[in-house]
């Protein structure tokens, strides 16, 4: 019963007026923010910090976290109308949305994505609100060897995620484990691989891989082809909103994804992203229904489930940060830093030391997905209207916000140079028929790895059994052996090589 | 020995040579041993499975028979030179080129020159339809990243400005 008199706090606090117009606001501006590829949260919280020194906190709060979700929501739309990711946890999202608006189905995709994540939203919300003491204590149990393991784990379901050759698959993410090498090392400080260039020490920003490879590299390849061979957006496009036959086969696929979001959304260090891929993981490996369209080529519950556990995963994100202080991605720690402004001390005591502003941040988030998707639901008539626009209008406007969006994180020229260059590398990626999925998942989980790989093997003073003595470690372990495995299989194998067969 | 799969060929190709390279420059850093992980440790422990993993793909390439050959297929060089140069350009023109001395042309001399260049990739080029465009988009991104967003851009050629 306290749990319904808290949210009833919470929901007084929300309600007013004006944090809803807060809500409202950063909702809005996020979504516009997470639309233009490029641009993403962690820029716009970064500019709009110094504005909400004014705002009382809960009213700068609940606009920051609007701004965060609506661009999540926005970066899931361009991710599927155009192909770009613009952020790492719509990588997946890429994959089968971008089909599904190729096939003519990109409202449904729109939609399945935006239902998804409200579904997800509200689940993880509760479990944020019921559950925050208690899932804490599960995260303590995670030591730098369970973080490993898990994330090999997550490499390991990572291959599933390549339609083409499964060692092609393994050597991309290695190549993205490599890529995530340069910069500088944070235990020795030592900069790797950084050719005395100064703008390197800092690694290569996620975002000129992602406009690289995905947004140049696959403008190039489509000019190559003639206009009629071109892929381009069938002409019709068959209704905005998901078929009834599309409902029963994403509910499933949503609740797995909350599931599985809300778990890994606990752990300190970015949960949203693993959860993403692993929900797509679970889903490739349940059965297709018959007439189901395969994965890879447009499968809604591809959509559906990565885009729930993102969700779910960046709600139960908070539980680290408003109950330990932690923040689990760069975003998050800005917030840390708002909260810090005005002078509350996120941790432990915030739940008993503000409870307005806790559960007032909880209600507003309940808050915010419910707007963005009334916002978004309407808007995707306007967004399929985008995908009409003949092509050669369409790329030299990619080209342009690629650029543009690129350059607004460092203001650096240096990083327009990257894009161009990884825009080659992209190219050159597609004509050997490599994956670039993989990839970014190396590159976003290897300097973590090396960093949990190094502290395990300190604790246990260079001995490397403890990745098996420790059992959740061991588990996990395991769990990637028997998914290597099965893949693996002959018989498998074969059914695997007859679901994927392309032309 | 007939390569089976180009694409697969020149793809193992480039993870062993790449994994050569990455493995070759972690061993110039320290690399300490397992208890204390220098920096080389991991990145060399990396670039010699992806130089295996290559080898095994272009072992695979000459060995095991596809259907076609796998055909690299032509490469689009026009394509590419031009949608390279536009970005190329646009950064030059957003940033200057100090090496030659040119200052910033700025954001909107950009947009133009990006899209007259972007659009020489494909197949036709008209410039009446292109102009509109590049105006276009030079007012959607003024409203957008200038005026919205109080991104900081050089707008206007430093000539004029300075």
């Amino acid at each position: 019963m306290e749990l319904f008199d808290n949210l009833a706090l919470g929901f007084g606090v929300a309600f007013t007026f004006q944090n809803l117009i807060y809500a409202f606001i950063g909702c809005l501006l996020g979504t516009l923010i997470g639309v233009l590829p490029g641009i993403g949260p962690l820029a716009t919280i970064a500019m709009l910090l110094p504005a909400t020194y004014a705002l009382p906190p809960v009213a700068a709060l609940i606009m920051l976290a609007g701004i965060y979700y609506g661009a999540q929501y926005g970066g899931s739309t361009t991710a599927i109308l155009v192909n770009l990711p613009g952020e790492s946890s719509s990588v997946v999202t890429v994959i089968d949305g971008y089909q599904m608006a190729r096939n003519g189905r990109a409202g449904p995709a729109l939609a399945a994505a935006g239902m998804g994540s409200f579904f997800a939203g509200c689940v993880g919300t509760l479990i944020l609100a019921a559950f925050a003491a208690p899932l804490t204590e599960l995260a303590f149990k995670f030591g730098p060897a369970e973080y490993f393991s898990l994330m090999i784990l997550g490499l390991i379901g990572a291959v599933v995620l390549a339609s083409g050759s499964l060692i092609k698959a393994v050597a991309m993410i290695v190549l993205g484990l490599l890529l995530g090498m340069v910069g500088t090392d944070v235990n020795s400080g030592v900069a790797r691989f950084s050719f005395d260039i100064p703008e390197l020490t800092d690694g290569i920003g996620f975002i000129v891989i992602a406009m690289g490879v995905f947004g140049y590299g696959e403008i190039i390849h489509n000019l190559s082809k003639h206009a009629s061979e071109r892929e381009v957006f069938a002409a019709s496009v068959t209704g905005l909103m998901p078929t009834k036959e599309d409902f029963k086969n994403m509910v499933p696929a949503v609740l797995r994804g909350t599931a599985l979001g809300s778990l890994l959304g606990i752990l300190p260090g970015g949960g949203a992203v693993m959860a993403a891929f692993a929900a797509y993981t679970i889903e490739k490996k349940t059965k297709l229904k018959p007439g189901e369209v395969p994965f890879g080529k447009g499968n809604i519950r591809g959509v559906a489930a990565p885009e729930a556990a993102n969700n779910a995963g960046s709600q139960t994100s908070f539980i680290p940060l408003l109950t330990l202080g932690i923040p689990p991605n760069a975003v998050m720690a800005l917030m840390v830093g708002a909260m810090t402004i005005h002078n509350i001390q996120p941790g432990p005591q915030v739940m008993t030391a503000n409870p307005e502003l806790f559960w007032g941040l909880i209600a507003s988030m309940w808050i915010g997905n419910l707007m963005l998707i009334v916002l978004n639901l309407p808007l995707i008539g306007i967004w399929i209207k985008l995908l009409t626009v003949p092509y050669r209008w369409l790329f030299p406007s990619i080209v342009l916000f690629c650029a543009i969006g690129v350059y607004s994180t460092n203001n650096n020229t240096w990083d327009i140079w990257m894009v161009a260059l990884f825009g080659i590398i992209g190219y050159i990626f597609i004509k050997l028929g490599t994956e670039p999925a993989p990839l970014l998942l190396g590159f976003i989980l290897g300097p973590m790895m090396e960093e949990y790989l190094r502290r395990a093997l300190l604790l246990s003073r260079g001995d490397w059994s403890v990745f098996l003595t420790r059992p959740l470690s061991a588990g996990l372990l395991a769990a990637s052996v028997l998914l290597l495995v099965v893949v693996l299989m002959p018989s498998i194998k074969a059914k695997r090589e007859e679901a994927f067969v392309e032309d | 020995m007939k390569i089976q799969s180009q694409k697969d060929f020149f793809s193992g190709l480039m993870f062993m040579g790449v994994g050569v390279a990455f493995a070759w420059g972690a061993s110039g850093y320290t690399l300490g041993d397992g208890a204390r992980m220098g920096p080389g440790y991991f990145p060399l422990a990396l670039g010699v499975l992806l130089a295996f993993l290559g080898s095994i793909i272009t072992f695979k390439a000459l060995v095991v028979e596809t259907v076609d050959g796998d055909k690299i297929g032509k490469l689009a060089w026009k394509p590419l030179f031009f949608i390279i140069l536009a970005n190329l350009v646009f950064g030059a023109c957003i940033g200057g080129l100090p090496l030659i001395g040119l200052k910033p042309l700025g954001l909107i001399v950009g947009i133009y020159l990006l899209t007259l260049i972007a659009s020489n990739a494909g197949e036709e080029f008209a410039l009446k339809p292109v102009l509109i465009l590049a105006t276009l988009l030079a007012l959607l991104s003024y409203l957008a990243f200038i005026v919205l967003l109080k991104l900081q851009f050089p707008v206007w050629p430093a000539y004029f400005t300075a």
